[in-house]
Formats: structure tokens, sequence, C-alpha cells
């Protein structure tokens, strides 16, 4: 891990919400921090350099937008998933997917325009790889969510 | 429903904001359209909510956060509204969700835990487990990243 000193943990917590909208957003957290503006420049650059920050913009929740998110998970035998990954991910409505330590060992999530489109798109997936034992998840309710770390 | 432009503006913002003294200015420009009414438009979109966080993505792996369980839960129906707030209160929990449960799959609440180690994520499950009085739980660690991207919306 690169090094990051103590402003820069200040700056990272500063940024992870409420970028500030504002024709010089640098200058307004410079201000709030005590900085100047080409520090936080700087800073900004080095750490997405880094790798510490993996990028600056705007987040969207699919449904706001008219669109639908599923979360899925199949039960894949050992020989099929790499063939079964390289499938799944081809969609691009498929934006997270994660091996996990169970039965059903594959989980993604799929977003698109309708719950009719993921379906559809499930059931060629099936086709396409044989594996038939795909759970489709839908949130019925949302209780948290947020991607915010307090950097200590 | 967004108006064109203001979809182009949401397409805009889902890339990466150039880390330079005006970003806007130049989204603004890639856009066709004034840094002023560029900046109004972000501002609804973020009033509004359809911009859900504004600000900077980490590399979980590099900030300290080096597992991440799943961890799904067999909730009574009618406990469930109850058992997900207190869920969503603990700090150590970034995401959590009511999906319905499937005839192979009883679970129907979901939290995201992220800690420094496995052994911190079981531990901090079964604070929650005690915290609800839930015992039917799994906990499903990620063993390998198979994809992880922003969805792109409008392109």
């Amino acid at each position: 891990m690169a090094k990051i000193d103590e402003t820069d943990k200040k700056i990272i917590n500063r940024i992870q919400t409420f970028f500030p909208i504002d024709p010089r957003p640098y200058a307004v957290i410079a201000e709030e921090l005590g900085l100047t503006e080409d520090e936080v420049i700087q800073r900004v650059q080095n750490l997405k350099r880094d790798g510490i920050i993996r990028r600056i913009g705007g987040n969207f929740g699919p449904y706001k937008l008219g669109f639908f998110s599923t979360l899925c998970a199949a039960h894949v035998p050992e020989d099929k998933v790499s063939k079964f990954t390289d499938v799944v991910n081809g969609y691009p409505g498929v934006t997270h997917n994660y091996m996990r330590n169970h039965k059903y060992n594959i989980w993604f999530t799929f977003i698109a325009e309708s719950m009719s489109i993921i379906e559809q798109n499930l059931a060629e997936i099936s086709e396409r790889t044989g594996v038939t034992d795909i759970l489709n998840l839908p949130a019925t309710d949302l209780f948290k969510i947020s991607a915010n770390f307090k950097v200590k | 429903m967004l108006t064109e432009l203001e979809k182009k503006v949401v397409a805009s913002l889902q890339g990466n904001i150039p880390v330079t003294q005006r970003p806007f200015l130049e989204l603004a420009e890639s856009i066709g359209i004034s840094e002023d009414k560029y900046l109004m438009i972000v501002e609804e979109l973020n009033e509004s909510g359809i911009i859900r966080r504004f600000g900077a993505t980490l590399k979980h792996q590099k900030s300290g956060f080096k597992a991440n369980a799943m961890v799904a839960w067999k909730v009574e129906e009618d406990r469930v509204q109850e058992v997900g707030r207190i869920m969503a209160s603990f700090q150590e929990v970034t995401h959590c969700y009511r999906r319905n449960p499937a005839p192979t799959w009883p679970y129907n609440v979901y939290t995201m835990v992220h800690a420094g180690d496995k052994a911190t994520c079981r531990a901090i499950a079964a604070t929650i487990a005690q915290r609800v009085a839930v015992d039917d739980y799994t906990l499903l660690f990620s063993e390998k990243e198979l994809k992880k991207t922003s969805m792109k919306y409008f392109t």
C-alpha cells in the first residue's frame, strides 16, 4: 500500500460524499481543510495514481433512472466456472460478480431497463452454459446502502 | 423521466471527474453546454436523489478492508422491518436489503459486512445476530472478484 499521511486521509474522508458542486470544487475542499487548491489537486492526483481512489464521480441508483436491478446466485459446477464467468461477465448489465464459498458459488448483480429483460438474459445464460440453478433475488426493501469508509 | 440533456449529464458524471481546477467546465464543454447550466443540472440531480452519492470511490483492498462477507439471514417476515433497521445501524454494515427467499434458498435479509479479516467479519455477524435475536444465518465470503464495474447508463 502506498504511503498516505494524515492530510491524505482528511481529503479522502472529505470527498467520498458531497463532492462540492462548485466551479472550483478542489478550492472549496482546500478552504475547508486549510490547504491550498494546488495541494489538494496534487494529492488527489497522487491518490488516484496510486490506486487508493478508484474513481471520482456520480453514483446512480438504477431505480431513479428507470432501471431495475437484482442479485443472482448460481450453482455452477467447478468445471464450468470459467466458461460461466465469461458468459455472465459479457453482459454490460452485470456490474459485480464474486465467487463465494457456498453451493451457490457465483453471485452477480444484474441491471437492465426492465425485469423481463433480466429474466430473458438469465434464461439465455442458462441456455448458453447449461447452468440452470440460478436464483433471481430482487430487493424488495432497502434498509441501507453506503459505500463510505472512514479511513483511520 | 429525465430529459435528454439530463441523461447527457448523467452519462458524463459516471466516468471520472477531471482532477483539475475547473472539472465541471471540462465536462460541460464535452456535452456542449455552459458550466453554469451544467452545475445547475448537477445540483438538481443531486437534490432529487437521482445522484445517490457524489464523490470518490476507494479501492477497498488498499484502504485496509481486506475481507467482505455477505451475510444472509432468515428473519421472520413480521420482524423484517425492525430487524433491517437495527442491522443497518451497524457501522460495519454497508448494505442491508430484504429480498424474496427461494425454495432452495430460505434467506430473506442480506447485509454486507466489511472488516480487516474474516474472523472479524464473523464476530460482527455474531454481534448482530445476538442484538436482533436471529440465529439462522450464513456468511458468504468473497473468494474471488470476477467483475467489478459501474453501470454505464445512457451511453
